[in-house]
């Protein structure tokens, strides 16, 4: 009943130009990143955006290639919803949400080729690194989507190797051992989620506006350019309104890359 | 037996590692708190009292306590992997069993108070930090509550008696002994767990070394529950 209410008027206010915030359509809230936030990770990374708190630990591992990729390692991406994050999330195996919002996190990094899977090989056929992108939200005010993907492009930019040690055929890894070797990475794409009530566009919702959305989209960008889409919601976009709102999303690309660590 | 020479960074043997505490750590929540020790980082947080689904599981006489213990993947050198496992499981339940002597759950009653705790950073120690963590949630959150819970390990490592030990102690190789140790502030011990080998007048120095040092631990908890609210104003 009240969230139906808080929808209302918040729809009715955005249609007037107007957000519970105070905050223009088109403004993101205060975001933060911070790196090197947990010890035991090969990297790590956390992004705020308003009170929303994203924390995201890099692992590596090793592990055998795919057949039909012997000399290339992958990436492996997790969204932990934990119930301590927001009254909504429950305990028990990923849901929907956890592995579609890890799996807009892995096309993120995945589609702008962020990282050589090639560099990642230890020896063909054999072994090669796993990079284990885990990402736990601390408190959910909405728009995970964007400060998961910021938090875990500046991870990977603080990652470095682990110490391989070779056994005559055998890899084994001394995680004691402070590695000095970096991943190495191509620009990262950082994503913008843009979202529709009416015929209005915002950026950054936060999690009551994101109860009174009509639709999103979530586009991964790399200085312009597309690199994977992630509709939301259940009603429908014309083909002008995509047309905008990926301009929108470009536009405001330059203003959460520039957040992350060179 | 091999004696213990020396602790890392000429920490004396009854010397717990820096303490840092933060309470409102997490704005969706009705209470919530950081604990750090050394390199071990708990973030706890409490939702409740809320209603209890399903509805058979409700008690009409009082509020029922439900905690959760979680490390992050990234936590640990070696990745674990996300979800439960039987130690979480065993360390949940008896986290549940450290706090609810001190909570006046009457007072709620049909509801129930859930209390997440994940472990960001584990240096040893995680489960202490989390029901210290989670105290401080709890009083946060404005439940009723006739004390706070305070938690440490100690143990002997080698030949020595110590407190809260860190991951190179515990796994010393001439032998330890690990105490997991939650006292409320009325003096009460509501957590003991021991892995190990150890005699009863030892058992009884390291039981006295834990109390010492969770009085020293439920200043800090009052001092950042204070501190929060000086804020506020």
């Amino acid at each position: 009943m009240n969230s139906d209410y808080n929808s209302e008027y918040i729809a009715s206010s955005i249609e007037k130009d107007t957000r519970l915030d105070d905050r223009k359509l088109e403004a993101y809230r205060k975001i933060t990143l911070e790196t090197g936030v947990t010890k035991n990770a090969e990297g790590s990374a956390k992004c705020k955006i308003g009170d929303t708190e994203v924390m995201v630990g890099i692992k590596l591992g090793i592990g055998e290639p795919y057949p039909d990729s012997p000399d290339q390692g992958t990436i492996i991406v997790t969204a932990e919803l934990s119930p301590l994050a927001s009254p909504e999330f429950e305990l028990g195996p990923p849901g929907q949400w956890a592995t579609e919002l890890a799996r807009i996190v892995d096309r993120s990094i995945r589609e702008s080729k962020t990282i050589d899977f090639k560099t990642l090989c230890i020896k063909k056929e054999e072994k090669v690194w796993m990079v284990f992108i885990d990402i736990y939200p601390i408190n959910d005010d909405g728009n995970l989507i964007d400060a998961s993907v910021l938090a875990a492009a500046a991870a990977l930019k603080t990652t470095k190797y682990p110490k391989l040690v070779k056994n005559k055929d055998d890899y084994k890894i001394d995680y004691n051992e402070h590695a000095t070797k970096k991943l190495e990475l191509n620009t990262p794409a950082v994503t913008v989620t843009v979202s529709t009530i009416g015929n209005k566009m915002i950026v950054d919702a936060t999690r009551e506006e994101e109860k009174a959305i009509e639709s999103r989209l979530s586009v991964a960008l790399v200085n312009g350019r597309i690199h994977a889409l992630q509709k939301g919601n259940t009603k429908g976009l014309k083909i002008e309104q995509i047309d905008q709102m990926l301009e929108l999303a470009i536009k405001k690309e330059g203003e959460l890359r520039k957040l992350l660590p060179k | 037996m091999k004696t213990y020479e020396k602790r890392k960074g000429n920490r004396k043997f009854d010397e717990m590692r820096e303490i840092r505490a933060e309470v409102g750590v997490i704005k969706s929540a009705d209470g919530s708190a950081m604990f750090q020790i050394g390199d071990t980082i708990a973030i706890a947080a409490v939702r409740g009292p809320r209603e209890l689904h399903p509805r058979f599981l409700q008690n009409p006489q009082t509020a029922i306590l439900r905690c959760n213990y979680d490390m992050a993947s990234f936590s640990v050198p070696e990745r674990k992997r996300p979800g439960p496992s039987r130690r979480s499981v065993e360390i949940s339940l008896v986290t549940g069993k450290a706090l609810s002597q001190v909570l006046d759950l009457a007072q709620y009653p049909n509801t129930v108070v859930d209390v997440f705790i994940v472990i960001v950073q584990a240096n040893a120690g995680t489960r202490c930090a989390g029901i210290t963590a989670a105290s401080m949630a709890l009083a946060h959150a404005g439940i009723s509550m006739k004390n706070l819970v305070s938690s440490i390990s100690v143990g002997k490592v080698g030949d020595k008696i110590v407190v809260d030990l860190d991951k190179d102690e515990e796994d010393f190789e001439g032998g330890a002994t690990d105490i997991p140790v939650a006292m409320t502030s009325g003096g009460d011990i509501t957590l003991l767990q021991l892995d190990g080998e150890i005699t009863k007048p030892e058992l009884m120095k390291a039981i006295e070394l834990a109390k010492k040092s969770c009085e020293k631990i439920t200043e800090v908890q009052k001092k950042a529950l204070k501190d929060f609210y000086k804020e506020e104003k």
